[in-house]
């Protein structure tokens, strides 16, 4: 290890790394390449072509240094081959509802927020809830006039984790519904933190159905262009209510997080 | 610039020669006359195959996206140079802190120091597999930290005192009754058969812990460059917990979990759920951009990362098996591995079990310890066909046989290639030679000669044929008209 004395274990993993990577690797099984033309460009990424030649339809150049260069992002290549998001928004919220009844959530399609407010009533009055917790948000608050309980609110300025762990339901708004997969995007910053969207035993989220995006990379974008760059320090895909089959493969449902999940869709 | 790739002596992975083969050899045995175990692994797999066909059939050309997936990693692997470091330049101006460790002891170390800084009284831990593999939770508790696993199947295999046997279904080789029991004894709950049951005892028994814990540590699935983000998979629910309760979040992640977009996630994610577990989506996929930000409600107020070399920069200086590292750590391959379901998770020996963990255990403890791992294969390439990201893993296999014959060759082995090459260069002496072992074939079969007595105990030697394979050759070509 003479090499590496006096170097920080950052440098030496980087230095490492610099110096494994002399040698170039022959591309993923079963793709081939075009040609070994090209020169490394700067950002060898940036460049992918797709042309029914490989068994991928996926061509990668190789540069004259051995480096890799795609013409088009992994993601832009695969979108016709991944699970379907529907063309149309009609197709999309059919999609939406058909994987989340699948994944056993509940979905309760609402023309307002009025009448989310009297579903929300009927619920909390038919379990008994004592206590639940939302996060201030345009879709959220006005849900709150008429349940039948007590309510806790969650904001940066109080927060307790046991006031949060009694309550029986956590009430959030959310980033985007994805019709490919049912999941729902939640976030630090417009679900009410981290905690509410995962410590109360029924997660209840309030969205609109132009909040419906086809895909999960479409609501990545979403995400991307409503915080500019500046990323909530927490995203979370959550598709279905929690779960383990640890136990045997057998499915059971409620295993740390939420046992119920319930979408509320307004519009 | 020289750097010595010299894998670090890791004192909890140090065995004597030779041992791990024995112990193999043995195991193996054991559970493979373990008729139960095998009817239940292979039935509790049997509801994964039918979900795993379910998910892939929703994929519109399930193929081309394993392409689409093995160039994403592929791409990111192979200029890591360059995207490790922006990871970490995103990750910090996020606010996260970022640690370097080299072997698994520094790794260690790195979090105890962390432990202790932030003065913690309880650790909680959900699912991290670059934790097995340094040992951290022996190290915890040896500087008596008490820690809880918060993963249904790692809290199980806790209290049992066992490593995970499958790194993606930790506990699947354990029955209901035995749980039941378990928990019976450490948690004083009544006995049940229900699986919902023992569930909502571990629910409730871990709630209070999330909310007490001052630490939480979790693993990490990916690294995305583009964001400086760190991405979770999981189904429970235990690693958001984690990741929001305590007042510091320390994940582990290997550094060849780096993806450069983003947008890498919207094909992998799916992929890694359907290869993984069969689903359209596990429950939770997390992104963890730092701390807590100003304006958000709750979460951790410091968010450190310790990147974990630990030889993985050994499997990057080997071009050919590199692509190892493109590893998403799913399980399919096991899942599907005829020796894993005979052979059992714990045979192995290792962190990682089944075809990817014979591949890249060689590398990370040494070849001529852990060839055999190779060996136990049928070449069948099953793992190969399963893995989402395409990664070779029948051929890495023999690779690394051939690696081993190169470095350290057998001498009997040599010996009977030779032989066999003087043989078969010489008509005459091959044809003797069947004629002979044509003859002798029931002898041997009644001698039980200590050489082929391990082969005889569990097999039949089939009925020696009449003629050679030459002779009865000759004979059909006329018949069926061949030129
Ligand atoms: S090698 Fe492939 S199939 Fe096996 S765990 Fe890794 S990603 Fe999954």
């Amino acid at each position: 290890m003479s090499g590496e004395t006096g170097m920080s274990a950052r440098e030496v993993i980087l230095a490492r790394i610099t110096e494994a990577l002399r040698v170039p690797a022959p591309l993923p099984h079963g793709l081939t390449a075009e040609s070994q033309s090209q020169v490394r460009q700067p950002q060898p990424r940036a460049a992918v072509t797709t042309s029914g030649a490989s068994t991928a339809g996926i061509t990668v150049t190789h540069a004259a240094a051995g480096l890799p260069t795609l013409t088009v992002l992994p993601e832009e290549v695969a979108r016709p081959w991944l699970p379907d998001g529907g063309e149309t928004q009609a197709e999309r919220l059919q999609l939406l509802i058909e994987n989340l009844v699948k994944l056993r959530a509940i979905v309760q399609q609402v023309p307002d927020l009025t009448a989310a407010s009297d579903y929300l009533f009927t619920i909390a009055r038919e379990r008994d809830w004592q206590r639940v917790a939302w996060h201030p948000h345009p879709l959220v608050e006005p849900l709150l006039g008429g349940v039948p309980c007590a309510t806790y609110r969650v904001d940066a300025a109080d927060f307790e984790k046991n006031s949060l762990e009694s309550c029986d339901a956590g009430i959030t708004s959310c980033e985007a519904l994805v019709a490919q997969t049912g999941s729902i995007l939640v976030s630090s910053a417009t679900s009410g933190g981290r905690a509410l969207s995962i410590l109360p035993h029924v997660h209840i989220v309030v969205a609109t159905c132009d909040q419906i995006v086809a895909t999960l990379a479409d609501a990545l974008h979403a995400a991307k262009e409503r915080h500019e760059g500046h990323m909530p320090s927490m995203l979370s895909f959550i598709t279905g209510p929690s779960r383990t089959g640890d136990i045997e493969r057998i499915l059971v449902l409620g295993a740390h997080g939420p046992k119920e999940l319930i979408l509320i869709l307004v519009g | 610039m020289i750097v010595n790739h010299s894998p670090a002596p890791a004192a909890a992975d140090s065995q004597p020669p030779r041992l791990a083969k024995k112990r193999f050899l043995h195991d193996a045995a054991e559970y493979v006359r373990d008729t139960g175990h095998r009817a239940f692994v292979r039935k509790a797999l049997n509801g994964y195959y039918a979900s795993r066909d379910l998910q892939k059939a929703r994929f519109r050309n399930w193929e081309h996206a394993r392409d689409a997936a093995s160039l994403a990693k592929w791409s990111a692997v192979n200029r890591l140079d360059e995207l490790l470091p922006r990871f970490v330049a995103a990750f910090e101006a996020n606010g996260g802190q970022v640690h370097w460790a080299r072997d698994a002891e520094e790794a260690r170390k790195i979090v105890l120091e962390l432990v202790r800084a932030a003065r913690a009284k309880a650790i909680i831990k959900s699912k991290c597999m670059t934790s097995e593999e340094i040992h951290l939770n022996a190290a915890l508790e040896a500087d008596g930290y008490g820690v809880v696993e918060s993963d249904l199947g790692e809290f199980i295999q806790q209290l049992r005192g066992e490593p995970p046997y499958h790194f993606v279904f930790p506990c699947m080789h354990v029955r209901r009754d035995e749980i039941s029991d378990l928990f019976g004894k450490h948690l004083g709950t009544a006995p049940t058969d229900s699986p919902e049951e023992l569930t909502m005892i571990a629910r409730r028994h871990m709630r209070r812990l999330y909310i007490d814990a001052d630490v939480g540590i979790t693993g990490a699935n990916f690294l995305v460059a583009e964001t400086g983000q760190i991405s979770i998979t999981e189904n429970e629910g235990n690693a958001r917990l984690t990741a929001a309760l305590p007042r510091v979040h320390i994940a582990i992640s290997g550094i060849e979990k780096v993806v450069e977009h983003l947008d890498d996630l919207a094909v992998l994610l799916p992929m890694l759920a359907t290869a993984g577990t069969g689903q359209p989506m596990t429950c939770y996929n997390t992104l963890y951009a730092g701390p807590r930000r100003a304006g958000e409600a709750d979460g951790p107020e410091e968010m450190h990362l310790v990147l974990l070399d630990n030889s993985r920069t050994a499997i990057l200086a080997d071009p050919e098996q590199r692509d190892s590292l493109h590893c998403i750590r799913c399980g399919a391959c096991l899942n599907v591995c005829p020796i894993f379901k005979n052979v059992g998770g714990f045979t192995y020996g290792t962190t990682y079990q089944g075809p990817i963990g014979s591949v890249i255990t060689p590398h990370l403890r040494g070849l001529a310890d852990w060839n055999h791992l190779s060996a136990a294969s049928s070449l069948c390439g099953a793992c190969t066909d399963a893995c989402p990201v395409r990664i070779d893993i029948a051929h890495h296999l023999l690779h690394n046989r051939r690696n081993a014959a190169r470095t350290a060759p057998n001498a009997w082995e040599r010996l009977g290639h030779r032989l066999f090459v003087m043989v078969a260069r010489r008509p005459w002496l091959f044809g003797l030679g069947g004629a002979v072992f044509r003859h002798t074939l029931p002898l041997l079969k009644a001698l039980r000669p200590p050489l082929l007595r391990d082969w005889l105990a569990s097999r039949d030697l089939p009925a020696a044929p009449r003629q050679s394979f030459r002779r009865q050759w000759e004979r059909r070509q006329p018949r069926e008209g061949r030129a």
